[in-house]
């Protein structure tokens, strides 16, 4: 079955819904890889000034956390994103 | 489909019919009373902990060691002692928040207040008012160039890093802190769903099936990660709440 015989088959609607899910997916998953990364490297190297500095672990950690939150909120806003391409 | 799996649709998992007061704009529904039972928490264990005895118990061992977290992991950390004075606002919001996440957990309830954007939104709004209302009460209109001009900034780039930082503070900062708490806790509360929708109608189709235990057992796990973004996000929120405030108060020089 060629593209043109499946697309005279499907209405209209149908094909934008997939087209959506698709762009929603996609677009959530890229949103996903530079925070994936990014969190990697705050947290690795946080870990790494922990060790070789224990005594400064506590504000390590919380500078950590702040790191993570700022990187985490890029991929949250493709989670929002994918949330209401898909169901708003 | 082999199994008939039926994932319902999502405003069936975060829109609840009113309870109280229909069609008015007072409606109660169950994120209002999850709201309200947060907030009556958060000032019950505050009284708990306001009877002083010598050797705590119970609530006040909570409260206090509440007290030293925020002090030495949040505000010694971002504001130094100057910042103490924040001290009650900073726990109750963490108090706050918390109790408002960790209903995603509890048996029967299973909601999240937060994974509704209008009390991330409120409060993030507060914060909004908070942080600027410090820097403008400790520097005046000059708050405005400490935001919008960092120190040692080369003079041909100031034009692009003044609107950048004017729009990252007063626009992206608010919109940021609420959708990361309001994310967190929908992406959270739809994981807890899937697996538990996917237990069910396996469930269902057999109970002796050996693979029923893989998604029952990943459910269990998944409630323990829960309880910790719970915790974590108020703490981030609390935390960022701590910056903002210390950054206004005491710009970079």
């Amino acid at each position: 079955m060629t593209l043109s015989t499946v697309l005279a088959q499907t209405e209209p609607g149908e094909f934008l819904d997939g087209l959506k899910a698709i762009g929603a997916g996609l677009g959530y998953g890229l949103a996903a890889i530079g925070p994936g990364i990014g969190i990697g490297l705050v947290v690795g190297n946080a870990i790494t000034a922990m060790a070789r500095q224990p005594e400064a672990a506590g504000m390590v950690r919380t500078t950590m956390f702040l790191g993570i939150a700022f990187t985490e909120a890029l991929a949250l806003i493709g989670f929002v994103v994918f949330i209401l391409i898909n169901f708003a | 489909m082999l199994f008939a799996l039926e994932f319902p649709p999502v405003s069936h998992l975060l829109e609840w019919p009113d309870i109280l007061f229909g069609g008015t704009p007072f409606a109660i529904n169950k994120p209002v009373l999850i709201f309200f039972a947060a907030f009556v928490l958060t000032l019950a264990l505050f009284f708990a902990a306001g009877k002083k005895k010598l050797v705590p118990s119970g609530a006040q061992n909570v409260a206090e060691s509440a007290v030293n977290f925020i002090e030495d992991s949040v505000i010694m950390q971002t504001m130094g002692r100057d910042g103490m004075v924040y001290l009650p606002f900073l726990l109750t919001l963490f108090f706050f928040v918390l109790f408002c996440n960790i209903f995603e957990v509890l048996p029967f309830i299973q909601f999240p207040a937060t994974s509704r954007m209008a009390i991330p939104a409120f409060l993030a709004i507060m914060v909004w008012v908070i942080y600027n209302f410090v820097g403008l009460k400790n520097h005046g209109l000059r708050y405005f160039k400490n935001v919008m001009i960092p120190p040692g900034v080369p003079a041909p780039l100031l034009p692009l890093v003044a609107l950048i930082e004017f729009v990252s503070t007063f626009f992206v900062r608010p919109f940021s802190l609420a959708v990361r708490l309001f994310a967190n806790m929908l992406a959270g509360h739809l994981l807890l769903v899937t697996f538990a929708v996917l237990t069910a109608t396996l469930w269902d189709s057999s109970p002796l099936f050996a693979i029923v235990w893989a998604p029952f057992v990943v459910l269990i796990g998944l409630t323990g990660f829960e309880i910790l973004v719970a915790l974590l996000q108020a703490f981030i929120f609390t935390i960022l709440t701590a910056v903002y405030i210390g950054g206004a108060a005491h710009p970079e020089h």
